[in-house]
């Protein structure tokens, strides 16, 4: 038997069983619309890719991290000391968590711009939106893993935060700790969450998104004709090309570990007083330092509840974008606005993070 | 009826008025209202620590406060006593300092031996003796706005005892008589205690009175100087007790226990050029070339050895830290490295050589552990640069790779 026949009795064998032609057919008839923002598209693959390596470091993390108050950062500092390539791996997943909410943010921008979020897109957009909240719930819960001193406070800042929230305040808190205070039960309620719910909950949301995609294809410019486009077949042609950005991508990824490894910190205390100039991770100074802005008091209301109800009006517009934004074919509709509001919350997010950072 | 109206109205005006049943002061008063020294106790009372603890001029001076007539307030036959003289102050005070059942009415955790220590103490003698120009209670506590010794305001407060002491013991004039040196105060300032007491604000710093006593002040006798310092410096003068110095330091004409070497007032940071060198202490009895001097040059050695291993492997430590090396086991190892070193210090007190090395071996081995620990982060991160640029390099293999199969693919 050739090579060729074993190849092809191969393949009819699984296809048998698992309908991998249906697979096939799908990535032959699958195209990319070629213009000249086709570039945006590599982003969703570059969070997918980043994701992808969050899930095989966090795995290999997981064969010796220990999830106690006593052990914490103690195994970490093993994995970083001891373990042989360990300090790669764990400065890989800190450095790719944060790549990844960057691609997200990027590609959600990219979406937002393109007004790619319009009818049937609808869910393809809310999926998207509560993909980019559970990566930064995976930041928030994966931050306080190592049980060092700055993660240990900026928990106690985000979770007394969440506290503030109106009715549900009280409880989310508790909810978040698993008690009164940040502690040891806070520590193993957060490895619950980033190892086993939320990796569960996004894999699926991971796969319908996927799936929307697939169903509704790519999205390309309203003031292009799509039957004016050209095509690229996606499999090979794109995906090679998409590779190459992935490969790009690890390069960065690898440099930035390498040159510029993940540190440890010192040991979380809780009854050392909080460390100076304590503030959470890049993704959330925007609204950290919003919330230092605002006066404790606003009229008869409290500043930081003032605040809180300022970002969820925010985020509501922006999770209803698709529902609110309209594009008609002669051109009419709102679409404008909705490059306003985008345009402003690139800059608001941009500026506050600076000025948090710097200040 | 109408009467009943009229009595409660006037009970009520008088339970209303406050500070209707507090009587006046004449003292306060009249002082207050001339313009001579004597107006100078009613202006200062206001601080006064008696006063708020509610006693009056009275309480001290006697006679009739309630009265506004001066014969009747100030009678001798109301008790008034007036200034008390100079020899008299201490006993004056001492009416209710060394009292217990009146000073625990007021204070109760104050001591009550001031006065019995003052007679002991070098101003008491010559007090008793006659001398007025010594300082008595009113010289270090000021008189009518005494305060609290934690008061901060106070010239007893830690910060400003040795102020409060030059002010006699720094004036060449005052000091003549008694032919006793003016530049403890000046020296003192130099001295690491008063770096810690002003410089750190460490309250529990020593100032005179940690090592001359306050009431009882005199000088420590030349036996006596090591158990001063050692109330403080507790493990080194255990140490210095069992050395051979003890016996010639301690003793009549010895210099007085460890300020033969670190001074009485000028107290400096020790540093090993105490033990060797031009500025060696040592050279005052140990003439050059002589055995015990080789005996300090060579602990000298030992500790300036062990100084700098872990100054070296601090330096190796940082710099792998500042690269982004994970070091803190070993910077924690060399805390221990640290700690000999101290015990090192502390085992030259009992000038036996061995004692010195032991800690000084210890400090050693964890120096050189740990600047190796340095070293192999060093050259790890070395190596992960160089790992980094060969996975680069197949990484960029890998995309031209990809680019000549997709110039091929769509070339055809």
């Amino acid at each position: 038997m050739s090579a060729a026949e074993i190849k092809t009795k191969t393949f009819e064998w699984f296809d048998e069983r698992l309908g991998l032609r249906i697979a096939r057919d799908m990535l032959d008839h699958k195209v990319v619309p070629l213009h000249p923002g086709t570039a945006w598209y590599y982003f969703g693959g570059i969070t997918l890719f980043l994701f992808g390596v969050q899930m095989f470091t966090g795995l290999l993390l997981l064969l010796y991290y220990r999830p106690t108050v006593a052990e914490a950062f103690d195994s970490v500092r093993f994995i970083m000391t001891r373990v042989e390539f360990g300090w790669l791996i764990r400065s890989i997943h800190s450095w790719s968590a944060n790549l990844l909410i960057f691609f997200a943010f990027v590609h959600m921008f990219s979406v937002m711009f393109t007004h790619a979020y319009h009818r049937p897109r609808e869910l393809t957009w809310l999926s998207g939106i509560a993909l980019l909240g559970l990566m930064l719930c995976f930041g928030f819960s994966g931050y306080l893993l190592p049980w060092n001193q700055i993660s240990y406070f900026a928990t106690k800042v985000g979770t007394d935060v969440a506290g503030t929230t109106p009715f549900v305040g009280p409880m989310l808190a508790r909810l978040l700790r698993g008690g009164e205070d940040v502690g040891a039960a806070t520590l193993t309620r957060f490895f619950a969450f980033h190892v086993m719910i939320l990796p569960l909950f996004t894999c699926g949301l991971v796969g319908l998104h996927l799936l929307l995609v697939q169903k509704a294809g790519m999205s390309t410019p309203k003031h292009l004709p799509a039957h004016d486009l050209s095509h690229m077949k996606f499999f090979p042609n794109f995906f090679l090309r998409e590779l190459m950005v992935w490969y790009g991508v690890l390069a960065l990824l690898g440099s930035l570990a390498a040159i510029f490894p993940w540190e440890l910190g010192e040991k979380a205390d809780p009854f050392a007083s909080a460390p100076a100039g304590i503030r959470p991770e890049w993704y959330f100074l925007a609204q950290f330092y919003t919330l230092k802005l605002i006066p404790s008091h606003v009229w008869i209301f409290e500043g930081e509840l003032l605040g809180l109800a300022g970002f969820g009006a925010l985020a509501l517009v922006w999770v209803a974008l698709p529902f609110w934004s309209t594009h008609k074919p002669d051109g009419s509709g709102n679409a404008r606005l909705a490059t306003g509001v985008g345009i402003f919350l690139v800059c608001y997010l941009v500026v506050f993070t600076l000025l948090g950072y710097f200040k | 009826m109408r009467a009943t109206v009229i009595l409660f109205l006037l009970w009520f005006a008088v339970w209303i008025v406050p500070g209707s049943a507090a009587a006046p002061d004449s003292c306060v008063t009249c002082h207050a209202a001339v313009d001579d020294a004597a107006k100078g106790p009613a202006a200062l009372i206001k601080n006064d620590i008696h006063i708020a603890h509610g006693l009056s001029c009275a309480d001290c001076h006697g006679g009739d406060p309630t009265s506004d007539d001066p014969d009747v307030a100030m009678n001798k036959k109301k008790g008034f006593k007036g200034k008390p003289a100079r020899t008299a102050i201490p006993k004056f005070c001492a009416t209710c300092h060394s009292s217990p059942d009146y000073m625990r009415k007021h204070a109760p955790r104050e001591r009550v031996d001031q006065f019995e220590l003052y007679q002991t103490s070098v101003h008491g003698k010559r007090l008793a003796a006659g001398d007025t120009a010594v300082a008595t209670c009113i010289d270090c506590h000021s008189v009518h706005d005494i305060r609290a010794v934690k008061d901060s305001a106070a010239p007893v407060y830690p910060l400003h005892v040795s102020e409060t002491c030059a002010h006699c013991h720094s004036d060449a004039q005052k000091m003549a008589p008694y032919k006793i040196p003016t530049n403890q105060f000046a020296e003192y300032k130099t001295s690491v205690h008063w770096e810690a007491l002003t410089k750190r604000g460490d309250l529990s710093a020593p100032t005179c009175a940690s090592c001359h006593g306050n009431h009882g002040a005199k000088p420590p006798e030349v036996e006596s100087v090591s158990a001063v310092c050692g109330t403080c410096h507790v493990l080194f003068e255990q140490l210095y007790e069992k050395s051979v110095h003890n016996a010639v330091f301690s003793g009549t004409g010895g210099g007085g226990g460890c300020m033969v070497c670190h001074s009485n007032h000028a107290v400096h940071n020790p540093s090993t050029a105490m033990l060797a060198g031009p500025e060696s202490v040592c050279a005052g009895c140990h003439e050059a070339g002589s055995a015990p001097a080789g005996t300090a040059t060579q602990m000298a050695g030992w500790l300036d050895g062990l100084d700098a291993s872990i100054k070296k492997s601090e330096t190796v430590l940082a710099s792998a830290e500042k690269s982004g090396m994970e070091v803190s086991e070993a910077q924690v190892r060399l805390i221990d490295g640290r700690e000999d070193l101290v015990k090192a210090r502390l085992a030259l007190h009992s000038m036996k050589p061995l004692e010195v090395e032991k800690p000084v071996e210890a400090g050693m081995a964890i120096a050189r552990s740990t600047q190796k620990a340095g070293e192999f982060a060093l050259h790890e991160k070395d190596t992960r640069r160089m790992g980094l640029a060969v996975s680069v390099l197949l990484i960029g293999i890998a995309i031209l790779a990809i680019r000549l199969l997709l110039r091929r693919m769509e070339g055809n």
